[in-house]
């Protein structure tokens, strides 16, 4: 039986992994080349940096993001911009209807404040992120604004905001075509805490085609 | 044109410049005639008219109150935090509208580090307009909207400005994080759409911070990323007076489950 996640794709499939629930995924996508991102299990928060391949100072930016489109979710299109306002990915399609970058990452220590200092001691996926980065030459200074796929945080019209069941089902997708040469580092979220995951984190696969 | 064709007639044109004034500059020692009453004028920290297009920066202790005034109206302050003791802990936007569960900020706001401590809580705020989503204008949005973007031209861009103010810490590219925007306003709408507020606005607008941490400010005053107007700012002033660690009955302190953690946090650091 044909593979129900690769319909659709264009080009060959050339990187195809399924990351485990909590653990952290790092990859270089070059221009040109596509990521799907499917949320096996459905509502699995996926958060994401991008840094430019050849300059990694050069990094995503939420906020490059949201006034360059003038909306906080990420639909079809949305061109993720850098913190130097250039394009380096584009969502080409998603099942789901938009996706999170104003959430930010899950980190032990926001856990202590959102949730108390019992959850100090749970993983997180700023250690995540910062576990990865480490071993690819970037530090705490690399830590900067995320995406979250398959996350919902709306904000009601008092300025309410906050992380909400989720809108994603199990084997939904995310297109993105890198527009550089892109790094992408991911943490498959272990938050416990809050709906992101439904309060069980799950893998999720990664299929790179090009 | 005076001939300065030698070294001394140069020392004297230079000295013959003492004592100018420009509407932009600090004021040293800092002199400020409309402190608080409770505020002795030795507790001044810093007194400084910041220009329009330009930016500042300054370390600031523990205790230490900040008072940003819109003087006429149409300023737009780029902040960025760092813990002056170790700059990797800096300002962060999203937990701060996260954690306090709360995307407009104004009186009674933290301003979080990604380290679950509070920086600098927002202690009174006239303004009412602030933004926490668009962040900084960047080379390639000024070019768009002025035809140039660069420190050095006349309509500089906010993340440069604030590129010059963190590496006057030390600190450089890695180091510019997300800002918050005070003065100009955003709305966020249920399909997600923001929509920016540039007023007009009243002159004066005035915010009052408190630093609960030993912090480096920096702070860009360019317009708005998504001003649509020909280029308009005007200048920012910055006034920095001395003050007592916030105390454990502080109603800011005491608001929230989540602030009262966030200052524990900041307790745990200084304990040493």
């Amino acid at each position: 039986m044909a593979d129900p996640y690769l319909a659709g794709l264009d080009g060959a499939v050339i990187h195809d992994e399924i990351i485990p629930a909590r653990a952290p995924w790092m990859h270089r996508v070059l221009a040109g080349q596509s990521l799907r991102i499917v949320d096996l299990e459905g509502n699995q928060a996926v958060d994401l940096l991008l840094y430019a391949a050849a300059d990694d100072a050069e990094r995503y930016s939420a906020q490059d993001t949201i006034a360059a489109q003038a909306n906080i979710f990420l639909r079809t299109g949305a061109r993720l911009l850098s913190n130097e306002g250039r394009v380096m990915m584009t969502i080409t399609a998603t099942a789901v209807d938009y996706h999170d970058t104003i959430g930010g990452a899950c980190s032990c220590e926001s856990n202590s404040l959102r949730y108390g200092h019992h959850t100090k001691a749970q993983h997180a996926c700023v250690d995540n992120f910062l576990d990865a980065n480490l071993r690819d030459g970037r530090g705490k200074r690399d830590m900067v604004s995320n995406i979250n796929f398959f996350m919902n945080v709306p904000v009601e019209a008092d300025g309410a905001l906050g992380i909400v069941d989720g809108i994603s089902a199990p084997g939904l997708t995310v297109d993105l075509r890198a527009e550089m040469d892109v790094i992408v580092l991911v943490s498959n979220c272990p938050q416990i805490n809050n709906p992101c995951n439904g309060f069980n984190p799950t893998p999720v696969r990664m299929i790179v085609s090009a | 044109m005076v001939a300065l064709n030698d070294p001394l007639a140069a020392r004297a044109h230079a000295r013959a410049m003492e004592g100018s004034t420009a509407e932009a500059m600090p004021v040293l020692p800092p002199v400020a005639d409309d402190l608080p009453t409770d505020v002795a004028p030795g507790d001044l920290l810093w007194e400084e008219t910041i220009a329009a297009g330009g930016y500042a920066s300054r370390r600031l202790s523990r205790g230490a109150r900040l008072r940003l005034i819109d003087l006429q109206g149409d300023a737009c302050a780029s902040i960025q935090l760092f813990n002056a003791a170790m700059p990797t802990e800096r300002l962060n936007v999203a937990d701060t509208v996260k954690v306090q569960w709360n995307a407009y900020l104004g009186a009674g706001n933290l301003l979080l580090s990604d380290m679950g401590r509070v920086l600098m809580s927002i202690v009174e705020d006239d303004a009412g307009t602030h933004d926490a989503f668009c962040g900084a204008s960047n080379a390639a949005s000024n070019t768009r909207a002025y035809g140039d973007g660069s420190n050095s031209g006349a309509f500089p861009n906010a993340r440069d400005r604030l590129l010059l103010g963190v590496a006057k810490h030390g600190l450089g590219r890695r180091d510019v994080h997300p800002c918050i925007n005070l003065f100009k306003g955003v709305k966020i709408a249920p399909d997600g759409a923001v929509t920016p507020d540039f007023g007009p606005f009243a002159l004066g607008r005035t915010v009052l911070l408190r630093a609960e941490m030993d912090v480096i400010l920096v702070v860009a005053n360019c317009p708005h990323v998504l001003d649509t107007r020909p280029w308009s700012v005007t200048p920012l002033r910055a006034t920095a007076w001395r003050g007592p660690i916030t105390a454990q009955d502080d109603p800011i302190r005491k608001a929230t489950p989540e602030g009262r953690r966030a200052f524990t946090n900041v307790d745990d650091l200084y304990r040493i």
